[in-house]
């Protein structure tokens, strides 16, 4: 056994190598073991249920809510036309029309309230000392992080006809009656302003934080005036932060539930009580898995954008 | 004189005409509703809207009223619950995801974990109102467990995104000096790797908590029969227009919140 050492030895190197790539793999089989409880309640719980909602769109509707398993359109058919019980005629479903347009105006009309009101207050916040400003973000974030429900009431008892506004107004003797603010769609784009406007603030204050004074400086000693360089220089340089939170505002707007219901007082539906009602009192889970899938898609469209002006962002 | 007096104001680059003053209308219409509604749940009349004199009677009229006892309870032990599992898949899962290399798959594990973030709420409660009716009906169980599982579901991202910011920010050093020294891997995670996750991990879990506590869409739609919980409770009781006790509960929830997000903040800052 003249040459047992070196057998050893190249035995060992091999072994090395080969243990360097199975370690390799224990350690993502390791990874992936880890992952597993979360996942499997995540599929169960949350992803795969969209799934069966996706299925329950064609198929028929039971009488008594629930669905029969037969294969149909209906679902489809219904999310924006109606036939007629008696002559069969089809027209287009103008109640789910208005809600559909009710809902996108509002998103956008709550959106921009909320720009209008925190691109003032993101740049106030970028321009305190570093300090200071944890603690204003941090007043920002609060009341995001507290029950929107219990914000929706606080909205609520503001602007109701006995509320703080009115009996205000009234007492200073400005308006005689009170102002019938609650129960509108304006009740609603204003809540859903109040309830979302941290998701505004806090992206753009990330876009602002990281402006250049430079630029700003370099513009006003060449004469610029203050609304030239907020047009020119400013929101052009910030305008990604504009779009994200534009977008953290619009997506969770359009799928509303609380607010309009709350605020809108039963009368003035968007999509996300649609949905609700067709699972309750309309009894037609095949069109409310329909609109589902519809508001998912727009949802998932917006977040594309989303995802993509993030990448440019830090290209 | 005016041109002279603005010239003598130090001209700022930064400043903006009417900025601060939006700034600071902003964060009194974002606290103005709220502070009302706590100071009006301390009023005594029983009109909402007129002062009439401090009193504590709303909180002692919903102590013991027995239905908000019960829901509050459910509320706790779903909150619970939901929150210490979803803690505990979070951190396993911030664990094989964080500090490791990239393998295939990892990009669609992100997604699911994050996926209750991306999908609206409705959406979600919906596929779970339809999921969990096949399974009642297939077993005839109607407990408490849908609840749970579905508040553990979407508790897991915000138990998941702390927990991962903390294990990123810690560099594997520490674990690979106890590995040097002979540590079992079980070792190193009990007592390295765990204690220096803890302000994370316990910041995971107020979160979770938090938002299962005041969870309203899913729970609508997912609870059965009689499963109510503090915040489905109160959305009922709206039929019959927002009372001073409703007021009381809303601010005790309320203060519950800022608590435990308070207590967050300084654990991630930490």
């Amino acid at each position: 056994m003249p040459n047992s050492a070196t057998v050893v030895r190249r035995s060992d190197r091999g072994l090395h190598e080969q243990s360097e790539t199975a370690r390799r793999k224990k350690d993502v089989r390791k990874n992936l073991l880890l992952c597993t409880p979360a996942l499997i309640v995540l599929i169960f719980a949350a992803a795969g249920p969209l799934l069966i909602v996706l299925i329950y769109t064609f198929l028929k509707a039971g009488s008594y809510g629930g669905v029969i398993w037969e294969w149909s359109w209906d679902g489809w058919f219904q999310v924006f036309l109606k036939k007629d019980i008696f002559d069969g005629t089809v027209s287009i479903a103008d109640a789910h029309i208005s809600i559909f347009w009710r809902s996108v105006k509002l998103s956008v009309q709550s959106t921009l309230a909320a720009l209008i009101l925190g691109f003032p207050t993101a740049y106030f916040i970028a321009t305190r000392s570093p300090k200071t400003r944890n603690l204003w973000l941090f007043l920002i974030t609060i009341p995001f992080w507290t029950n929107l429900l219990i914000r929706t009431f606080a909205i609520m008892q503001v602007i109701r006809d006995q509320g703080i506004i009115n009996t205000l107004l009234i007492n200073f003797g400005i308006i005689d009656s009170p102002i019938e603010m609650l129960y509108t769609e304006f009740s609603i784009m204003l809540g859903m302003a109040y309830v979302y406007l941290p998701l505004m603030v806090l992206p753009l204050y990330a876009s602002i934080e990281k402006l250049d004074f430079r630029l700003i400086e370099a513009a006003y000693d060449l004469y610029a005036t203050r609304i030239f360089v907020l047009w020119r220089i400013i929101i052009p340089l910030v305008k990604p932060g504009i779009i994200a939170g534009s977008i953290l505002v619009f997506i969770p707007s359009l799928g509303a539930y609380v607010t309009p219901r709350v605020l809108g007082g039963g009368k003035n539906l968007m999509l996300g009580n649609l949905i609700e009602l067709q699972f309750g009192q309309g009894r037609n889970w095949p069109l409310g898995a329909a609109l589902s899938i519809t508001l998912l898609v727009i949802v998932m469209v917006s977040l594309l954008v989303y995802v993509q002006n993030l990448q440019r962002k830090s290209d | 004189m005016l041109a002279a007096k603005n010239r003598n104001r130090e001209f700022s680059v930064r400043y903006l005409p009417g900025f601060s003053s939006m700034a600071v209308l902003c964060f009194v219409l974002l606290y103005a509703p709220i502070v009302a509604l706590v100071v009006y749940s301390f009023n005594s009349g029983t009109n909402i809207a007129l002062w009439e004199g401090f009193s504590l009677q709303w909180y002692v009229v919903a102590w013991e009223n027995e239905l908000v006892q019960e829901v509050t309870f459910r509320s706790l032990i779903v909150a619970s619950i939901a929150s210490v599992t979803a803690t505990i898949l979070a951190t396993m899962a911030a664990l094989g995801t964080t500090r490791t290399r990239n393998y295939r798959g990892q990009m669609v594990i992100y997604a699911v974990i994050n996926q209750p973030l991306m999908v609206p709420e409705i959406v979600t409660g919906v596929a779970l109102l339809i999921f969990f009716a096949i399974i009642k009906a297939a077993t005839g169980y109607h407990g408490l467990t849908y609840l749970v599982a579905a508040h553990t579901a979407f508790c897991i991202p915000f138990a998941y995104m702390p927990i991962r910011a903390r294990l990123e920010g810690m560099d594997g050093v520490l674990e690979t000096a106890a590995q040097d020294l002979y540590a079992t891997p079980v070792q190193t995670l009990r007592r390295i790797t765990l204690p220096l996750l803890w302000p994370g991990i316990l910041a995971g879990l107020m979160l979770a908590f938090v938002i299962s506590l005041d969870d309203v869409v899913i729970t609508e739609l997912v609870k059965s029969a009689g499963q109510d919980t503090l915040p489905t409770y109160m959305l009922g009781q709206l039929r019959r227009g927002i009372t001073p006790e409703v007021n009381a509960i809303s601010s005790a929830l309320l203060g519950v919140s800022v608590l435990l997000v308070s207590i967050f903040f300084i654990l991630r800052t930490r």
